[in-house]
């Protein structure tokens, strides 16, 4: 909680005076009793007109000096809960952006994003609720007692004994079934996966007729969560009538003993009445305080996941400053391995190569081969378990983020765009490209048709997802805004998988052309999208099982024989000469 | 083909896009009674019990305030008087007590079971939804129905018994027992309380704006964060990290301003109206001290008026909650309800054990399929499917071929009835499948689809699918003809491994999907791109399994991959939903028409190379 609260410290003002002036309001509110007593024991007893208006002229003074109170203290409570709220989210959204992969790898974004939304909220109004109420609630409880004490020393014992034996009941009850309502949440995701399930799969399970089969498991697991609703329910069923039950019994004592008292002429009427009214604003009380531990304690739940997105501990770190500057745009592996975090078997092992700068190197395997892997290596997205990954000369690790971001330009596998128009899109990785870069990133991407037939042109608005552009076209946009960078590395991770053929063939070409050429690596599980390329690696469950050009690799290397048969099956291969692997 | 299923067919198509999800509240509220006239007994029993508890609960106060006036100076208590009246409190205080707790258990139980009832309306119609209706509405807004809805109804049956029906009582009881004690202290209460209801209404409509404005914001801000959550990897690949957060804190500077704002303006309505609850207090307060001195009034009717002025407010705030929940809950029950309404698909599959299914059983087929005259469109007036015709021998493999939504997926969706003809027929071994039982149309396919769907599950589960009763010798058969066996094998714990929605990669899923229908070696075998996301190596050695598979069998391919199209015995073109070419790889390919112009420009390259 400790890397909550220091987003509070800006409003440490704010959350005292707002519990301040809520005490204040609490404060008046005890003092009526007394004032209603004096009404009864002295104004009516000695019929004197002039004080009861009096008394009556203070409580309605209370009443204005109570509601002026009140304003005061909701307004700092919500000027302090919104306002950590709103300092809270904007950590807790730089902390996501600044996640390493491997970090991001073990968390599903729909829980980060549940964490900075609803989350978020919940502790805002938890937070409200507690500066306003968290005080207050135990104050007029002690209050209470504290005020029936200077009435009259015995009737106050009850007090004393009753308010213990509530706070048992109150809180008992509810340690008792926070827990339980946790499980019955935990009960509802589970049945909303499910629902889930049921319409994703629809075709799937009208498929193999299992309809039948679905809703018997669906109805069970809900028979399960109704049976547990019943049992939390039937607990905090209990809550109110036991208490109501109580606080009765102790009035009944108390006035039994008011009683006594009077009839020996410690205590007059006007003050058993008083010593009455406590007792009722005090179970009130208890109440109101109850259901407010209820929504702190579901607000703490969720500061805490908050708490635990921030306190996430990077797996990478950056240099301040570069060791020394790459020499040039060669790329070179030296004997890595590399693991993902939590699996069993490293995604890569024992990998080494050396990409002269300019040139092309082609990427080709199964799924699941290490290719990805190998690229994300390049870019610094993971750190390898052994060996090293340089660019110029100059090991990865060593760069700082901007001069790695700015060697390396990725074309990731799933075309991904954003809300917004096509030049914001193209712009995400160099700000301050003007249109010309832009036009001229579009018309190597093969996207100029996709730019030009469009309705504002660069101004055009994707929508979130990219909903309104077909797989081909984001593609191709993806490809674009890689371009615009004009990093000295560039990655193409399988990024002509929506591309015809020939489109794909000119993309090459374009891309081959470029001046200055950066060293590309093209990932494909198409052949033809690597067969010229001046390096093929061949990938094999994360070993480099054959490292060479097109034809060397025919004569020399089983699996890449293998792939272009499954690809050309028409083809004659030469003969196998000899296994290197 | 009977006219009367076609008249049906037609019917259920317009229906689906034709009917609102609009149902008036009261229509909902009475939907909701009919589901509890189920439990009628539990309800009355439950009114019973809450006028009981009610009337104990005020009645209360007024034997206390009789105990007090027998309190009335030094030497002046009644002793005797008082031990009764608080013994009687004692037992009525008991009795109130037992009443309460039991209404509480049976509202439970009846929320808790409507809810229920509902739930299991509503996923029992999922099955039987026609898939129009299911490929029309985003599951995300269905599961919010079934889920989020549900529980706002729960909530609100809850809410709503537990203190509607008590508000009520509670309100008259409170009256009654007031004006027994002193007609014009109540008058003037009754006077006064419209009073806070104008001040909480007041600024209610105030607050409202900003509530609105923050909700707006808010959402803004919800579609930002999903983006940059969901493309972080892009945005750090890009180095856009800063911009983002400056974004960010644009939208959230407005938040915070929003906010604030409905935050505090809605904090006001409870100080307000207790402000307003402590000026009637006094107010009491004075006139009863004049009643008490005038002789029309002692002191514990007075104490008992002070404490009902007080109590007296807060069912009436508890009612305009209630309203409110259930107002929510209504509109969340009318949207449950126009689900729950929607008519199922005609013949839908039985969901209940031992229920027949209808339509007659096809039995196991030889796979002769008949298309004759088929028409079939999405959308009114904008045909996809037209004049289709097909005659397609036991063990044909026929391959469909052509552009992107030429209806190449909509056949097979014509295929296994997921969606029905507009006319025309389809027969399997010269039955109309109008006329089976979709279970045991089904049956006879083997479907494998672009789309990986697995069940959260063990991987024996999913290959099980079909044919739960499998043994694990068949399973791992199945699994080494489809090749999955090898990652199966590798996996921690092989076939009892739980499989979550992440746990494999696209080509993995997609062998269990292969693997799933290779345990069942159904008569017909319908490929939709089954192989996309499998690497070519692999895809060969699958193909061998799909060959073995596919021999014999009737199979329909839709393929992007010249070799599964090259050994096609047929291979339809398509295009803009009709047939446009037919016949075998080279005959098309010496035709050179629309077949050959697209298999140069998707496939040939690959040769040229």
């Amino acid at each position: 909680m400790k890397n909550l609260s220091k987003y509070l410290a800006d409003y440490k003002k704010e959350s005292i005076l707002a519990p301040a002036f809520k005490l204040l309001e609490a404060l008046f509110d005890l003092l009526v009793p007394i004032v209603v007593a004096q009404i009864i024991d002295y104004g009516i007893k000695q019929h004197n007109q002039p004080y009861i208006f009096q008394q009556a002229g203070l409580l309605v003074l209370l009443a204005v000096l109570g509601i002026a109170s009140s304003v005061t203290a909701q307004w700092f409570a919500a000027k302090a809960s919104v306002g950590f709220a709103t300092k809270l989210r904007q950590a807790a959204f730089d902390k996501v952006e600044s996640l390493s992969f491997a970090n991001l790898d073990q968390t599903a974004p729909s829980t980060l994003i549940t964490r900075l939304t609803s989350d978020i909220n919940q502790v805002q109004t938890g937070l409200n609720m507690a500066l306003r109420l968290l005080l207050r609630s135990p104050f007029i409880v002690f209050g209470s007692m504290v005020m029936a004490f200077t009435i009259n020393f015995k009737a106050a014992l009850i007090f004393l004994a009753a308010i213990p034996l509530l706070a048992v009941v109150v809180f008992g009850i509810m340690l008792v079934s926070i827990p339980l309502y946790r499980q019955v949440q935990a009960r509802l995701d589970e049945i909303t996966r499910l629902t889930n399930e049921n319409l994703t799969g629809v075709r799937v399970i009208r498929a193999f007729g299992k309809e039948g089969a679905e809703v018997a498991k669906f109805d069970q697991k809900v028979a399960a969560m109704t049976k547990l609703n019943e049992f939390v329910g039937r607990l905090a069923a209990a809550l109110n009538p036991l208490t109501y039950a109580l606080i009765n019994i102790a009035a009944i004592i108390l006035i039994y003993v008011g009683a006594i008292q009077v009839n020996s002429g410690a205590m007059q009427q006007g003050q058993v009445v008083a010593l009455y009214n406590y007792l009722a604003q005090m179970i009130v009380e208890l109440i109101k305080l109850a259901s407010l531990i209820i929504t702190i304690n579901r607000a703490l739940a969720c500061a805490d996941r908050v708490d635990q997105v921030l306190s996430i501990e990077p797996a990478q770190t950056y240099p301040e400053k570069n060791a020394a500057r790459p020499a040039d745009a060669s790329v070179s592996f030296k004997n890595v391995t590399f693991t993902y975090p939590e699996a069993g078997a490293p995604a890569l092992s024992d990998i080494s190569f050396e990409a002269a700068a300019g040139s092309t190197v082609g990427i080709i395997g199964g799924t699941g081969s290490g290719k990805s892997s190998l690229a994300a290596l390049i870019a610094r997205f993971y750190d390898a378990d052994a060996g090293e990954v340089a660019i110029g000369g100059q090991a990865v690790a060593k760069l700082t983020q901007e001069e790695l971001r700015q060697q390396v330009a990725v074309v990731p596998q799933k075309a991904q765009l954003f809300a917004g128009s096509i030049r914001d899109n193209l712009r995400l990785g160099k700000e301050a490209a003007s249109d010309q870069e832009l036009w001229n990133a579009i018309k190597l991407a093969q996207a100029s048709d996709v730019v030009e037939n469009k309705a504002g042109k660069l101004d055009f608005k994707i929508e979130q997802e990219g909903r309104n552009l077909s797989g081909g076209q984001k593609q191709r946009l993806t490809i674009a805004r890689a371009l615009v960078k004009q990093s000295p590395v560039l990655i193409m991770d399988d990024s002509d998988s929506a591309l015809d053929l020939a489109t794909a063939a000119r993309l090459r070409q374009s891309v081959a052309a470029l001046l200055p050429k950066p060293t590309t690596f093209i990932i494909s599980q198409r052949a033809s999208s690597i067969m010229q390329a001046d390096q093929i690696l061949v990938l094999d469950d994360g070993r480099l099982v054959g490292k060479g050009q097109h034809q060397t690799l025919l004569q020399t290397c089983r699996v890449y024989r293998e792939i272009i048969r499954s690809q050309f099956p028409d083809w004659e291969l030469p003969e196998l000469e000899s296994e290197v692997d | 083909m009977g006219k009367t299923t076609q008249n049906n067919r037609k019917k259920s198509e317009n229906k689906v896009g034709g009917q609102a999800d609009g149902m008036s509240s009261w229509q909902a509220m009475k939907r909701v009674l009919r589901l509890l006239s189920s439990y009628r007994i539990l309800l009355f029993l439950s009114i019973i019990l809450a006028g009981i508890s009610v009337l104990l609960q005020l009645y209360v106060p007024v034997l206390f305030g009789d105990a007090i006036d027998q309190i009335i100076a030094q030497g002046r208590v009644d002793f005797a008087a008082i031990t009764r009246l608080l013994a009687r409190i004692l037992i009525l205080v008991l009795l109130s007590s037992a009443a309460t707790w039991v209404m509480g258990i049976i509202n439970n139980k009846l929320a808790y079971w409507t809810v229920q009832d509902i739930r299991q309306k509503a996923i029992r119609k999922i099955q039987q939804l026609p898939l129009a209706y299911l490929d029309q509405h985003s599951s995300g807004d269905i599961v919010s129905r079934i889920i989020a809805d549900v529980d706002q109804i729960s909530d609100g049956l809850l809410l709503g018994f537990s203190q509607l029906f008590t508000g009520i009582v509670t309100i008259a009881a409170t009256l009654f027992f007031m004006f027994s004690k002193s007609v014009p202290v109540t008058l003037l209460v009754l006077l006064l309380t419209p009073v806070s209801f104008v001040v909480a209404k007041f600024i209610a409509s105030h607050s409202y704006q900003m509530f609105k404005k923050m909700t707006d914001t808010r959402g803004q801000q919800t579609a930002l964060i999903e983006e940059m959550v969901g493309g972080v990897k892009v945005v750090k690949a890009f180095g856009y990290e800063k911009r983002a957060s400056g974004r960010f804190a644009k939208i959230n500077a407005d938040l915070q301003k929003y906010s604030q704002a409905a935050t505090f303006y809605s904090s006001l309505t409870n100080p307000a109206t207790r402000f307003i609850n402590s000026l009637i207090y006094a107010l009491v307060a004075l006139a009863g001290a004049f009643l008490i001195m005038a002789g029309q009034l002692t002191v514990g009717g007075l104490s008992v008026l002070l404490n009902y002025a007080n109590q007296y407010m807060k069912p009436f705030n508890d009612i305009s909650s209630v309203v409110t929940e259930l107002q929510n809950a209504m509109a969340c029950a009318a949207r449950v309800f126009a689900l729950i309404d929607q008519e199922p698909e005609a013949m839908a599959a039985s969901l209940e054990k031992g229920q027949k299914e209808l339509g007659e059983d096809l039995g196991s087929v030889k796979g002769e399929v008949d298309l004759h005259g088929v028409n079939f469109s999405y959308v009114p007036d904008k045909p996809l499917i037209q004049d289709f015709n097909l005659e397609a021998k036991p063990g044909m493999r026929i391959a469909l071929v052509g552009p992107t939504g030429c209806g190449k997926t909509t056949t097979i969706n014509l295929l296994m009835r997921f969606y029905d003809a507009a006319s025309g027929s389809i027969m399997i071994d010269g039955k109309s499948i109008y006329e089976v039982s979709r279970h045991s149309l089904r049956r006879n396919f083997g479907m494998v689809l672009q789309d990986t769907w697995l069940e959260e599950g063990t991987v024996r589960e999913n290959i099980a699918f079909g044919k739960p009763e499998a043994t694990d010798e068949e399973i791992i058969a199945a699994a080494k003809e489809a090749h999955s066996w090898g990652f199966i094998r590798r996996l921690p714990e092989g076939l009892d491994t739980y499989l979550t929605a992440d746990s494999l990669s696209g080509g993995q899923k997609q062998l269990l999907c292969i693997t799933r229908v290779m345990l069942l070696k159904p008569p017909m075998l319908i490929l939709d791109e089954a192989t996309s996301s499998i690497d070519t190596r692999t895809e060969m050695l699958i193909q061998q399994a799909f060959d073995r598979l596919m021999a014999g069998r009737t199979s329909f391919v839709v393929a992007h991959r010249l070799s599964t199209i090259v050994n096609a015995d047929l291979i339809l073109v398509m295009k803009n939903g009709r047939i446009i070419e037919r016949g075998r790889h080279q005959e098309l390919l010496e035709k050179g028409g629309f077949y050959s112009q697209l298999y140069h420009s998707q496939f040939a390259q690959e040769e040229m190379l």
